[in-house]
């Protein structure tokens, strides 16, 4: 029956993101031009490869803040070892930056294991900490287009069956994500002990290790990400993606991931991260002025978050005995 | 004699100021079930924690099959082969029946989980229990006699050989009680040690083949059932004459008319339906039910915090409608949680600030807190309440399970209210505080205050309660008063064994209240 709801929930999110997209389309037919599909779809990659990692860190009813400061900063090593190592090939740059990002979150998740600190304080920690060290590693400078290795750059751009690389990424995550929550003993423990903790202890889930194993795979995810943004946008600096952290939490709230623990699909979420991108490439085309449209994209979050809240309204325990027979 | 399944021998555990255990003994051979008896408090939740590896032992053996054996964790003891069934249910609601059996050890093709495999093995071990249900059926959406049941598929799966069973009956009507005794004795034919916590005597007398009693930590006394009488364990439980442990309590005023507390048909649409009573000045009015029978439910209604719920309620003869434990305070009703350390007070405050949390605003003088007023408060109450604390400024974790509930109680009794509600007021605490927590309701209600005294401890509302008011499943299904029926006739309607209770029972003179939990 509840199977039936959550389904139902996010048919509910993909008819929206449709009724917008016709929306804006009847407005303004550009926007449901190919073109148009494959810039909201490469925007929304690199946000859904985030997303992946962060709904499992949700799912454990943790939070992971220091994924775009994780990005930056492996962002900004790939860009510098690009820089000084021109010889290096794609394999050796995509296995450094996912190298780096694991290392990254292995450490929030050491750090929150270890001393049995909140995830929320770890990572606002860590979020500082990783960001600072991009200022250290880069003295601050700039790596602009011309420095940026080519093959960082070029990756983005390629186009494998029609589809731009950055699509296929993310679709490779999405997939690889589904299998590990549905097929994996490890993606199963995950939703136990997000959704009891305590029991997990019970049963003999080794809560400890599967905790590392999220804070180290979002990491990795993150960096990944971090390697391919510096590609897309062909910039590496201190700032870059500050404050993207919460564009990634919103979206795995809007897909119905629950940051109490436990509760989440890797369909919603991945709906989540599409639901973002056709209302940030929306508001552009039907001429919301730049200033306006980071408040509706807010406003568009909270809706959707206080629906989700209705949706989910939680009863009472059933305790009543249905009476058959009148006493 | 051969070597034992199991043998535990000098079993210590201290938690803090506690010593929960203090030379815990026991053996357990094949294809037997050994009772293990004890109040509530005796240690015997926490020599299951330490059979199951969830907390180390401070002191002592755990030989099985003749080795020795240290549970650094849950897994380690489930691998050895011990496999609990909890009284709180141990479940993950999101998930579904077939990975509630399975969780921890699913069943893998190569590097993936087997699906089809694991709900097949699942849908085999629940017709053997007789479920109705579907493996793949989410948990979140079955009762909790069901999910009992699912606990029991996940103890059967495992093929144990030491299977610890901790009051699994508690929430089952009584065809599922005869059911569940029939997978009992399965397991023992197939050569199982069981372990059977439970407060029913006639489930032991039913089940088990040999017994042990737990008081006070430590193992009293042991024996095989045949030979063995409700009165000796019952006096092996308690340790003394239970009589004492309860003071006289003051007679109500007879004449009618003092009626405090009005309630007329408190319902919640699914958790409890149709209360309604009367509590007048200076009684006593138990609360008896099974564990999830709607009682703490239908309280947490009275204060305002069940939202859902609907009724009429009339304290002294005002109109009272709670929206929130403010207006209930401000009605003059206080109520004192079960949980005492998650719902009734913090941990890390000292006693002197938990017991004046409730109510600052009596200290306040101008927009500052009084710290004279303050302290000369928590001085009274710790000395009218024998509260043991080292000084006011001790935090709440350094005092001991009763000190702590005499200390959450006190902090109600400063609000100086009328109607006191006390959830389970004795759960987890030894004898003696026990004692101290009976004589401060007795003190109470002589000085006018009325009781609410919601427990599943029958003894406890036998003596204490003037009257007292059964529930089963969110229903009140009879009412007696003090010293008119005798404890098998409450039982019987908690557990609904007799649904129309018989007329010449409740009538008949009481004998004295000797089942402790019959």
């Amino acid at each position: 029956m509840s199977n039936l709801l959550s389904l139902r929930r996010e048919w509910v999110l993909l008819a929206i993101i449709v009724a917008i997209a016709l929306a804006v389309g009847a407005r303004a037919p550009v926007f449901l031009s190919w073109r148009n599909g494959m810039d909201i779809a490469n925007d929304s990659a690199i946000l859904a490869i985030l997303v992946m990692g962060q709904m499992l860190v949700l799912l454990t009813r943790g939070v992971d803040l220091s994924v775009a400061s994780n990005l930056a900063l492996t962002g900004m090593v790939c860009a510098l070892a690009g820089r000084s190592f021109p010889e290096m090939g794609v394999v050796s740059l995509v296995a450094l930056a996912i190298a780096v990002g694991t290392l990254l979150g292995a450490i929030n998740g050491w750090l929150i294991t270890r001393f049995s600190l909140p995830p929320i304080v770890v990572t606002l920690g860590t979020l500082s900490a990783y960001r600072g060290a991009i200022f250290v590693a880069s003295n601050g400078a700039w790596i602009s287009d011309q420095n940026i290795h080519p093959v960082i750059k070029g990756l983005p751009r390629e186009q494998w069956l029609g589809l731009p690389a950055l699509v296929w990424v993310a679709i490779v995550v999405v997939l690889a994500m589904a299998v590990f929550l549905r097929w994996r003993r490890e993606g199963r423990e995950i939703y136990a002990l997000g959704g009891n903790l305590h029991a997990a202890a019970y049963v003999g889930i080794p809560v400890q290790r599967r905790l590392m194993l999220v804070y180290s795979l979002s990491g990795a995810l993150a960096g990944l990400a971090g390697l391919l943004w510096v590609g897309r946008y062909s910039i590496a600096f201190t700032e870059l993606a500050s404050g993207y952290e919460l564009t990634v939490i919103a979206a795995c709230v809007i897909g119905g991931v629950s940051i109490g623990g436990g509760v989440g699909t890797v369909a919603g979420a991945a709906l989540g991260v599409l639901f973002i991108g056709v209302v940030n490439g929306a508001l552009p085309v039907i001429q919301v002025s730049p200033f306006w449209q980071q408040a509706i994209a807010g406003v568009v979050i909270l809706v959707s978050v206080v629906l989700n809240a209705g949706a989910q309204g939680r009863s009472g325990r059933l305790i009543l005995e249905r009476r058959e027979v009148p006493a | 004699m051969s070597t034992a399944l199991l043998q535990l021998r000098g079993i210590h555990k201290r938690y803090g100021a506690t010593h929960a255990l203090r030379g815990v003994d026991l053996d357990l051979q094949r294809g037997e079930v050994l009772a293990l008896i004890g109040e509530n408090g005796a240690g015997k939740s926490t020599l299951v924690k330490i059979l199951t590896g969830v907390v180390p032992p401070d002191e002592g053996e755990i030989a099985l099959d003749g080795q020795m054996h240290r549970f650094a964790h849950a897994q380690a003891s489930q691998a050895a082969g011990i496999v609990a069934v909890h009284q709180e249910t141990v479940m993950f609601d999101e998930l579904s029946v077939a990975e509630n059996i399975f969780i921890g050890r699913h069943l893998q093709r190569g590097p993936f989980i087997d699906w089809p495999a694991m709900n097949a093995q699942a849908a085999r071990v629940l017709e053997q229990i007789g479920a109705r249900f579907g493996a793949t059926a989410l948990v979140k959406n079955l009762s909790l006699a069901e999910r009992h049941l699912v606990e029991i598929a996940r103890a059967l799966s495992q093929r144990a050989s030491v299977v610890i069973l901790d009051e699994p009956t508690a929430a089952l009507s009584q065809q599922e009680i005869r059911d569940f005794y029939g997978l009992v004795r399965k397991l023992r034919d197939q050569g199982v040690g069981v372990i059977f916590i439970t407060h029913k005597f006639d489930e032991v007398f039913a089940v088990a083949d040999r017994y042990l009693v737990l008081r006070d930590g430590a193992s009293v006394g042991r024996g095989h059932i045949a030979e063995a009488n409700e009165a000796e364990l019952v006096r092996l439980m308690a340790g003394r004459a239970i009589e004492q442990i309860y003071p006289p309590i003051p007679n109500v005023p007879s004449e009618p008319g003092e009626v405090l507390m009005q309630v007329r048909n408190l319902s919640h649409p699914t958790e409890f339906a149709d209360l309604s009573f009367n509590l007048r000045r200076g009684e006593i009015l138990g609360f008896y039910g099974l564990v999830g029978s709607g009682r703490s439910e239908a309280m947490l209604a009275l204060m305002g915090l069940n939202r859902e719920a609907s009724g009429e309620f009339e304290v002294e003869g005002r109109r009272y409608r709670p929206q929130s434990p403010g207006d209930a305070i401000a009605a003059g009703i206080a109520y004192v949680p079960e949980e005492r350390q998650r719902q009734g007070g913090i941990l890390s405050f000292s006693v002197q600030h938990n017991i004046s949390l409730a109510g600052l605003s009596r200290f306040a003088r101008g927009p500052w807190l009084s710290k004279l007023r303050e302290s000369e408060l928590c001085t009274r109450m710790t000395e009218r309440l024998r509260i043991k604390a080292g000084s006011p400024d001790t935090p709440m974790s350094g005092l001991s399970g009763g000190n702590q509930q005499k200390m959450v109680i006190a902090k109600w009794l400063g609000l100086n209210p009328r109607i006191v509600i006390l959830d389970e007021p004795t759960k987890g605490i030894d004898v003696g505080a026990k004692q101290a927590v009976y004589q401060l309701i007795a003190e109470m209600v002589s000085q006018g205050l009325a009781v609410i005294l919601v427990s599943s401890e029958l003894p406890e509302v036998m003596n204490l309660a003037h009257r007292v008011i059964v529930m089963r499943r969110g229903r009140q299904v009879a009412e007696f008063a003090h010293g008119s029926t005798d404890a098998e006739a409450v039982v019987a309607a908690a557990s609904g064994i007799a649904a129309p209770v018989n007329l010449e029972l409740v009538q008949r003179p009481a004998p004295a209240f000797r089942e402790l939990a019959a």
